[in-house]
């Protein structure tokens, strides 16, 4: 495989664009937040980004972000996700791999149903104040 | 403990970032039996005291955890480093800036896995915070040298934004094939 250059980079852009605006239908209201700390790296919080963004790209759910944090104070159940998601509260999920990561996207993106079993808390509240930054 | 080199890479990048800098600059250096890591930023730094203070794994500034008594980030690597024969430094001015350099040596029986830069890259890149930051990675194999370098301000306006996966997904095929260019002469290097 050749490098890319900057160029083509632009040009592969343009040739999605049009595609990403089909798909965009509910606007950027759901947000996948990865707690990437000492505590979630080690744990395995990078394979969990990688998932994430393979099974949103499978299912072509543009309409959702993905952003990266520190710690958000639950480190003895990390890889930590935290979803926001309209009509629902925003929920922090504990120990998720890859295969929760999936789950979260069909369940809790896709169905609005929870996945219980890795439901954990709001962040600490030592660092709620400064949402967690 | 990270599980593989480009973890450690990670975590201290985002050290980085979160010292409120400006500017940051990686460079990953490998040669066949080392590898050398370069993070430099011109964060918020830190006092004298401070410095000596980092590489014990129960020593926090506590700012964002106020009632955490551990930081674990700079003693795993420290640890990890140690166990190959490698090298640590770090340079840190209050108020203008950090730079922590470590060597593995990969060929060690204890190294760990260099990990997957591309992943790593893409989210060393795609913070929502406000910084720039410049990747350079180089490859040297015998006379053999492949690099290239990442400019996230340069990509962040082509691309818009980094938090929508189509976005995500371009920034990682573009990571992808600069390093892929690195992987053959690594195949090269195999063949001799």
């Amino acid at each position: 495989m050749a490098k890319m250059t900057l160029e083509e980079l632009r040009k592969l852009r343009d040739s999605k664009k049009s595609d990403l605006r089909k798909r965009d239908i509910a606007g950027k209201d759901f947000q996948i937040i990865i707690g990437m700390g000492t505590c979630g790296i080690a744990a395995g919080a990078k394979g969990v980004f990688d998932a994430f963004m393979e099974e949103l790209d499978a299912r072509k759910l543009d309409n959702v972000a993905v952003t990266q944090t520190g710690c958000m104070g639950l480190c003895y159940v990390e890889p930590t996700v935290e979803i926001i998601a309209p009509d629902m509260p925003p929920v922090i999920y504990g120990k998720v791999d890859a295969t929760v990561a999936r789950l979260i996207v069909e369940d809790h993106i896709m169905k609005k149903k929870m996945v219980s079993d890795h439901v954990f808390d709001r962040p600490s509240a030592d660092i709620i104040k400064d949402g967690g930054k | 403990m990270h599980a593989s080199l480009c973890d450690f890479l990670l975590d201290i990048g985002h050290n980085a970032i979160e010292a409120d800098s400006k500017n940051i600059c990686l460079t990953i250096r490998e040669e066949r039996f080392l590898i050398d890591f370069t993070v430099k930023d011109d964060g918020k730094g830190m006092s004298e005291e401070v410095k000596k203070k980092v590489s014990d794994p129960f020593y926090t500034d506590g700012v964002k955890h106020k009632s955490r008594k551990v930081g674990l980030g700079i003693p795993f690597l420290i640890q990890a480093v140690e166990a190959v024969g490698g090298r640590f430094s770090l340079e840190s001015e209050l108020g203008k800036g950090t730079t922590v350099f470590f060597r593995f040596i990969k060929n060690h029986i204890d190294c760990p896995p260099i990990g997957d830069f591309v992943s790593t890259f893409v989210a060393l890149l795609s913070f929502k915070e406000g910084y720039q930051m410049v990747i350079n990675r180089s490859l040297l194999l015998d006379e053999n040298k492949e690099e290239y370098q990442l400019d996230r301000l340069e990509l962040l306006e082509l691309l818009e934004d980094f938090s929508t996966i189509g976005n995500l997904k371009l920034l990682k095929s573009y990571v992808q094939s600069q390093e892929a260019a690195l992987d053959e002469i690594r195949r090269q290097g195999w063949q001799k």
